[in-house]
């Protein structure tokens, strides 16, 4: 372990690291572009130069001592890049050196030659690592003032990445990615001098099922996402924190909100689920279905038609359809895409109160969808969770897979469906549906389920709802919400843009969509107690005291709480006692402050 | 604590301040004397005030011939302090700018006419304008689009000459 000095500080860094990682590490900041943690170093942007020196050695190899009794250093005549310098014992960084400071200066006078200034219409404006240093290491001066050289600033990369050849500063680290992560090595330098571009190999594009993470390790605005592009300036949303439901990996994610719509998702570093990256598949669809289609108040069937109703009626209405029918002619559906709490809650309202043996819910396998990298075909957040804690038929019950031919063979005459568009799942299923005496569903949005429904329960996504949910790892993660509900209506500690804090009622720009959803486990626990459940038995008013219960009676989950899920950024089942080290996790650049 | 009742105002009054009518004469005096020097009220609105280059009034987009300047890139919505301005960018293929505001709105219930959106805009693109009459009936139409907004940099000539003049700050020397 060599044992270094960065100003002034004694560091025991790792052999063999480097004199960025270490001051990393550290908590001290080195200034740099193109190193990135998890690709290889390429040492082009000469922003991280820092003053080295090494104690200077006696012929007798012993370090030479000044007349204090303090060992002479020998500083390096030429500053040396960080990333690329490895630490050895007794090395002495500087990091705020007049010298470095110079060089600091110069690298981004040299960088900003050929840059086009256009942050105003930029969108890495506000998290931008150029703008950043431009006010942190350099004077702002340029003693250019010839033309600048122009380059194509609306160039596909592939179908989720634009390129912006002007605002490039060539650090290559999109270049690595493409090959080192996506493995997918199609893009290239072209060109020289400043004159230098980015281009993908003819007949080639970058269209790896991982390209968007380029757009947020580019650290300036030369990759955009034409998703995004333009929706929003960065200072004008809130970031919380969340995680993917897109598959079983549960990419730790941060969402984009203002006036509560979901414009962006982008990865959220976790090193032990998702590292730095997530995939363009969760990216892109994780949010519509929280914006759009809705669902934002209970519905209940009267005359045929699905009428807006107020919940006291709507659970009303549910308890009188399933007094109306025998336990074991109700199938109750759990899902896989709603949280242990959800699923947990509906167990015990199918086994205590209604009676039933059939309880079961439908998994979203697509082998198709696995990779070795992040994504797993596990289509759905919380299989494993949903097992867990219980939501399997007991014996002679009645399981998902035969639950068509159930239907149509009149043995079940009542279906309850938590969340899921089972409709969706197969055209039998669908037509079986229609032959139900009562269908009861919670739903985020308009799906053929729903339409089909006698009771519909408007039902919180992941996005306004606090739960858990077990990833494939048997990790539990936790969830809060970061989109206002009536019901939520900004939950203590909901980060909030300046928009969401200084709003009136009447501004226009306050009227996002506010619905009327529940989660389900709060729905769940007024229908239990309608249909004359012993009230002490369901006593939840936080989704943490339903936790707290599961925690408790089922093993998978016990030691674990929500603060101990915060602490750890989720927990595996089992290790809620083991010894636990936050680890060192890299940030590039972010909306500061956030 | 006790009520002071000695040495206060009236008490230390003169005789003459007492008896109150050689104070109303001076007053009056002053009040006739104001008949004679010349008026500066005006007859609004039959007489108009019609104010210089450096008069703050309705912040308005301007509007080129190929178009508005204004590239949405949200910096006024952002400084102003009474957040009264509401920006949604677009993209644009056809012209040489690849932004535009697809909506731009100004509250002008909000707007305190400060001109820190005028000073901000990196395009010279939204400057206070001479418009002082602001009359609404409701609060919906207090809030201006783009079509109130724009106005053709023709009559913007003032307010333009006025801001080069009269730069808020020195650029840095190199
Ligand atoms: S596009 Fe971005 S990540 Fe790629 S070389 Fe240019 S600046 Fe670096
Ligand atoms: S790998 Fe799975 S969890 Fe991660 S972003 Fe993709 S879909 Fe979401
Ligand atoms: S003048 Fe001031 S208050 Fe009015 S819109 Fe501009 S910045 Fe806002
Ligand atoms: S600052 Fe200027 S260019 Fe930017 S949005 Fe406002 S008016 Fe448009
Ligand atoms: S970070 Fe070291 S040279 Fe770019």
């Amino acid at each position: 372990m060599p044992t270094i000095t960065i100003d002034d500080r004694k560091i025991d860094a790792k052999a063999g690291q480097t004199i960025i990682q270490a001051a990393l590490e550290n908590g001290m900041d080195v200034p740099h572009f193109c190193w990135h943690p998890s690709l290889s170093v390429a040492g082009n942007c000469r922003m991280c130069l820092v003053d080295v020196g090494m104690p200077k050695m006696n012929p007798d190899r012993t370090p030479a001592l000044d007349d204090n009794g303090n060992p002479v250093i020998m500083f390096m005549p030429k500053l040396q890049i960080a990333c690329a310098t490895q630490v050895s014992e007794g090395m002495v960084v500087r990091l705020g050196h007049p010298k470095v400071e110079t060089a600091q200066n110069a690298v981004m006078e040299f960088l900003l030659v050929n840059h086009p200034l256009d942050c105003p219409i930029c969108d890495e404006a506000g998290q931008c690592k150029l703008q950043e240093y431009g006010y942190k290491h350099s004077n702002g001066a340029s003693r250019f003032d010839e033309t600048k050289n122009h380059k194509d600033k609306r160039v596909s990369l592939g179908p989720n990445v634009l390129f912006d050849g002007e605002r490039c500063i060539s650090c290559s680290r999109c270049i690595r990615y493409a090959k080192e992560e996506a493995e997918q090595p199609v893009l290239s330098f072209v060109q020289r001098g400043d004159h230098v571009t980015i281009e993908t190999f003819p007949g080639t594009q970058f269209d790896s099922p991982y390209s968007m993470n380029v757009i947020e390790i580019c650290p300036v605005g030369a990759l955009t996402s034409p998703d995004f592009r333009f929706k929003a300036r960065v200072w004008d949303m809130s970031f919380n924190e969340t995680i993917c439901t897109g598959c079983s990996r549960g990419c730790n994610t941060q969402a984009g909100v203002r006036n509560n719509e979901i414009l962006r998702l982008e990865p959220n570093t976790n090193m032990d689920v998702n590292q730095y990256w997530m995939c363009d598949h969760g990216r892109l669809t994780q949010y519509d279905f929280v914006n759009q289609n809705r669902v934002t108040k209970p519905l209940v069937r009267s005359n045929g038609t699905l009428a807006e109703t107020d919940w006291n009626d709507a659970i009303q209405k549910a308890t009188e359809l399933l007094k109306g029918v025998n336990g074991s002619e109700i199938a109750v559906l759990g899902s896989s895409r709603a949280t242990n709490e959800d699923n947990y809650a509906l167990a015990r309202l199918a086994k205590e109160v209604l009676k039933t043996p059939n309880v079961d819910f439908f998994r979203f396998e697509n082998a198709s969808f696995g990779d070795a990298k992040l994504r797993k075909s596990d289509m759905s957040p919380n299989s494993i969770g949903a097992d867990a804690v219980g939501v399997k038929p007991s014996a002679g019950g009645v399981s998902a897979k035969d639950l068509a031919a159930k239907i149509s063979s009149g043995a079940i005459k009542a279906l309850y469906v938590l969340d899921d568009d089972i409709a969706a799942l197969s055209p039998e299923l669908a037509s079986a549906l229609d032959k139900l005496k009562v269908l009861i569903v919670h739903a985020h949005n308009h799906t053929a389920t729903a339409k089909k429904a006698h009771v519909v329960f408007a039902s919180a996504t992941y996005a306004e709802l606090e739960g858990t949910y077990t990833n494939f790892q048997n990790r539990v993660q936790h969830v809060e919400p970061f989109i206002v509900t009536t019901e939520n209506e900004r939950k203590m500690g909901m980060k909030m843009s300046r928009l969401d804090k200084f709003g009136a009622h009447n501004d226009r720009w306050t009227q996002g969509e506010r619905r009327n959803c529940r989660q389900s486990w709060r729905v769940i626990t007024s229908l239990a107690k309608g249909l004359g459940a012993n009230a002490d038995a369901w006593r939840y008013r936080a989704s943490e005291d339903v936790f707290e219960e599961l925690a408790d009676k089922i093993s998978f989950f016990s030691g674990l709480d929500y603060a101990l899920l915060d602490e750890r950024k989720g927990v595996v089942s089992g290790e809620a006692e083991k010894e636990f080290a936050p680890a060192f996790e890299y940030e590039s650049h972010t909306l500061k402050p956030n | 604590m006790a009520n002071i009742n000695t040495n206060t105002r009236a008490q230390k009054m003169t005789f003459w301040e007492k008896i109150y009518l050689p104070e109303i004469a001076k007053g009056l005096s002053l009040t006739f004397k104001q008949i004679f020097e010349p008026k500066i009220t005006r007859s609004y609105p039959e007489e108009r005030f019609e104010p210089t280059g450096s008069y703050r009034g309705r912040p308005v987009l301007v509007l080129e011939e190929e178009g508005e300047r204004c590239v949405a890139c949200g910096l006024c919505s952002r400084v102003c302090p009474a957040l009264a301005i509401e920006v949604q960018a677009g993209e644009t293929l056809t012209r040489d700018k690849e932004r535009y505001p697809e909506k731009f709105e100004i509250n002008m219930l909000r707007c305190i006419f400060c001109g820190f959106c005028e000073e901000v805009c990196p395009e010279e693109a939204i400057v206070m304008s001479k418009d002082y009459e602001m009359v609404y009936q409701n609060r919906e139409d207090a809030i201006l689009g783009k079509d109130k907004l724009l106005v053709p940099v023709a009559q913007l000539q003032d307010r333009l000459e006025y801001l080069r003049t009269h730069q808020y700050y020195e650029p840095k020397a190199a």
